[in-house]
């Protein structure tokens, strides 16, 4: 008759005393029966296994399992309801020389955390998943699961959970391999011992895949909650081996050919544009240019004032420039605030401008009231409409789209017209920080000839028809 | 320092992030905020860093929940209903002591509201919208200069006190463009010896914010309340703008505070006796300094884009001793230097008839 010696050795992933829990440190808070342990076992055996208990992070969930941390002697995490796959993504990605082990609960990951397993496994995160399938809410005192079976009761399911309130319950594994990501998925149970066997091997082939970068693996584990079922340890894991696996069938569901995620190679060296110091001093005449740029969305309007915003710059003066924005879409009406100062700017609004550059009518009526008094206004029109003409201010109108499409071939380039215009009548910057402006910030070439000739003709265009 | 360029509020986060030495970022489009994602997935991948689009801002508080836990100095940014949706990744982050920065660029509410600026997030922020006893480090820039600035502060801040630290910006601030001036070099990033990076060294440690003991959970309640003690002590900072011998004081952040600072030059121009304090800190908030002006001027006006949420911060800072009054717009308008100024006014004209 052969002898059988009984090994019982903690793992050494294990701590030998758990001195993180408050009290009876020589054993788990687990119920008798219960599969956390179990599961412990079999994924601190598998560290053990494997020699990454240096390298291995254990996330662990709210449940049962959030004092994960009081048993492996590993890094550890303890996160919020749900989101262990988000914190998983982000220390995985921080540290890729790490082994992640994210540790979840049916309510956990298939319920409030069904978009963040989702879409960690759909981004084929390269970090290993352990779902603890039993059914049941645990900590919470026996509250019906997103897995709960059909007609299983639960403290919220008195009568047993109905196809018609609650609906059918969750199969997270078939969910999750509709999705190209996951590299690795497989259902085990705690059935049985040859279940837990496979178990074991499930769980060393997942850790296994993160540690060949294969990417995102996942293994359920349909376990006993005797405590909450109501059942004695043995019945409890019959119920799992004879009326869990009806539901939730076994095996390997995903296993990719392999492939792995490359290793990050560091990136040359990178630096920001250190900018250069402005092209002129500032002037010693004193500027203070309150300018609303106004038209419709598409005209270039917030272009326009951004160049005049960095000429100023290059001209040495505080400058500040504030758009009207919302929704990203074209058409509606756009402007944006400019200021050119030779003292700081203060505010960036400019609610009264002393400059008003309307490139259509809207944008007129809308601001020509606000101008200063002794302000000047620039319309894109034959001329200023008789209705809402002031006698206060210093307008100038000019039909400038067609003068854009006659002289630079494209309507798109009124806004340039309009910047010849403005420094023909006001010398507002000196020509040199709108030439450099102009070179910083339209990057094509064809578009700088383009917008080159409609300033020029703008300005020529003010001496022939506006100088006096 | 470089050369001023002329750059946007939202990217100068960015790069004032990233040469702070951020290296992760985890974060959801939404306007106002969304050309800080936009300039993170732009450089961080060039800096061998992690940028990542989460699927929602709950994803993303917790993703930057994982990389703090690592030991990198990881942001996320958002706006109103985003950042309602952070709450609860904010508090576990205050709870379990990981060290983050939030840029938050506010927008109309409550709800979807719009898009327009406006500073009704002051209480989820400041005051802790999450749950439990906590408080984010809150810094406020009015200018692009300072969203680099402080948001370099914010980082060194949250390393310090192991908290999340949170740029509360209106829409203005972030959408505006001035000339700023960014650091050259890129900052070192202090040794995080309790970070999780899965070597052998940091094995021992770990990161909770769960306490089950009442005692356990007292104690470090309490050790939380000391570091925000100790913040309101060393951390307060606060601009004064012809304050101290004015006898109306305007207080007032972010874009407020530019107009405001127009609104002061304007009365000192008409012999008015107006000052502004500036809150650069609004948790810490700068109550001495408050409290000390109410000891001469005689009123003080809380001006804000929200029915008043700061505005309980002056008042608890003033004590009662002098009247605190707010002028306030709402649903993303903003108020002209001349409306303040009218309103200021009137004040004055009441005090010199009483």
């Amino acid at each position: 008759m052969p002898e059988y010696r009984p090994v019982q050795e903690r793992s050494r992933s294990f701590f030998p005393l758990f001195e993180r829990k408050p009290d009876n440190q020589n054993a788990t808070h687990y119920c008798p029966g219960c599969g956390h342990g179990i599961v412990h076992k079999l994924i601190a055996r598998a560290i053990d296994d494997l020699g990454i208990q240096d390298r291995a992070i254990l996330i662990s969930p709210v449940g049962c399992s959030v004092f994960a941390y009081f048993y492996f002697d590993t890094g550890n995490v303890q996160v919020a309801h749900g989101r262990a796959p988000a914190v998983a993504t982000a220390i995985k990605r921080a540290r890729p020389d790490a082994i992640v082990i994210s540790y979840q609960g049916d309510g956990d990951l298939a319920a409030i955390g069904t978009a963040e397993i989702l879409h960690a496994a759909a981004r084929d995160e390269n970090f290993t998943t352990i779902f603890i399938n039993n059914a049941i809410y645990g900590m919470t005192g026996g509250q019906l699961a997103p897995t709960s079976m059909v007609g299983q009761k639960s403290t919220t399911t008195p009568a047993g959970r109905s196809i018609w309130n609650e609906g059918y319950p969750l199969h997270v594994c078939e969910v999750l391999n509709t999705l190209d990501g996951p590299a690795y998925i497989e259902r085990v149970a705690l059935g049985d011992n040859k279940m837990i066997l496979y178990a074991a091997k499930a769980i060393r082939a997942a850790i296994q895949a993160q540690m060949d970068r294969r990417g995102f693996s996942f293994v359920e584990v349909l376990s006993p909650c005797p405590t909450v079922w109501g059942k004695d340890p043995v019945a409890a894991q019959q119920w799992v081996r004879d009326e869990m696996t009806k539901v939730y069938p076994l095996g390997v569901i995903r296993d990719r050919d392999p492939w792995t995620h490359p290793i990050p190679v560091p990136p040359p060296p990178f630096a920001f544009p250190s900018g250069a110091p402005p092209l002129l001093a500032k002037p010693d005449e004193p500027v203070d240019y309150r300018i609303k740029v106004a038209g419709f969305g598409g005209q270039g309007v917030l272009l326009l004032g951004e160049l005049l915003a960095e000429a100023g710059l290059q001209a040495g003066l505080s400058v500040s420039w504030l758009p009207s924005y919302g929704p990203e879409m074209r058409s509606g009406t756009s402007h944006c605030h400019v200021r050119l100062s030779s003292e700081e700017v203060d505010s960036p609004l400019v609610t009264n401008p002393n400059v008003l550059i309307a490139l259509n009518e809207p944008s007129l009526r809308k601001f020509l009231h606000t101008v200063e008094p002794g302000g000047w206004v620039f319309f894109n029109g034959d001329a200023i409409p008789a209705d809402c003409a002031r006698a206060d201010v210093r307008a100038v109108a000019l039909p400038m789209t067609s003068l854009a499409v006659q002289t630079a071939g494209d309507a798109k380039a009124t806004n340039m017209v309009m910047l010849g215009v403005v420094q023909q009548a006001l010398h507002l910057l000196p020509a040199a920080a709108v030439d450099q402006a102009m070179h910083s910030l339209i990057h094509s070439e064809r578009w700088l000839a383009i917008d080159h000739m409609a300033l020029n003709a703008g300005s020529h265009r003010y001496q022939e028809r506006c100088h006096v | 320092m470089t050369h001023k360029q002329l750059v946007k509020g939202n990217e100068a986060v960015v790069r004032g992030a990233i040469l702070a030495g951020c290296r992760a970022f985890y974060g959801y489009p939404i306007t106002p905020a969304s050309e800080i994602a936009e300039g993170a997935a732009r450089y961080l991948p060039q800096l061998g860093g992690t940028f990542l689009q989460a699927e929602s801002e709950t994803a993303a508080i917790n993703m930057l929940y994982g990389a703090a836990s690592a030991g990198l100095r990881s942001m996320t940014a958002s706006s109103g209903p985003g950042m309602s949706l952070m709450q609860e990744g904010i508090s576990y982050l205050a709870g379990a002591e990981l060290p983050c920065v939030i840029a938050d660029i506010t927008r109309g509410g409550p709800g979807l509201g719009n898009l327009n600026p406006e500073q009704g997030d002051y209480f989820q922020v400041v005051k802790g919208g999450g749950h439990g006893c906590y408080r984010n480090i809150v810094l406020a820039p009015d200018s692009c200069q300072e969203m680099a600035d402080l948001t370099a502060l914010a980082f060194e801040l949250a390393d310090k006190y192991r908290n999340p630290a949170v740029i509360l910006a209106d829409g203005y601030i972030g959408q505006m463009m001035e000339p700023v001036a960014f650091s050259s070099e890129f900052s070192a990033v202090p040794e995080k010896n309790w970070a999780v990076k899965g070597t052998p060294q940091t094995r021992p440690n770990f990161v909770t914010s769960i306490h089950l003991e009442a005692d356990a959970l007292e104690r470090h309640v309490r050790a939380l309340e000391s570091k925000y003690i100790a913040m309101g002590r060393d951390e307060v900072r606060y601009e004064a703008f012809h304050a101290d011998d004015a006898e109306v004081v305007l207080v007032g952040y972010g874009i407020v505070a530019r107009i405001l600072k127009q609104v002061v030059t304007q009365a000192r121009g008409l012999g008015l006796s107006v000052g502004l304090l500036r809150p650069i800190t609004l948790f810490p908030f700068p109550s001495l300094a408050l409290g000390a002006l109410s000891r001469h001027a005689s009123r003080f006006i809380a001006v804000e884009l929200s029915t008043g949420q700061m505005v309980e911060d002056v008042r608890l800072a003033v004590e009662g001793r002098k009247p605190v009054e707010l002028f306030s717009r709402v649903g993303g308008n903003v108020p002209t230097a001349a409306e303040v100024l009218t309103f200021v006014r009137s004040r004055v004209q009441e005090l010199c008839h009483a």
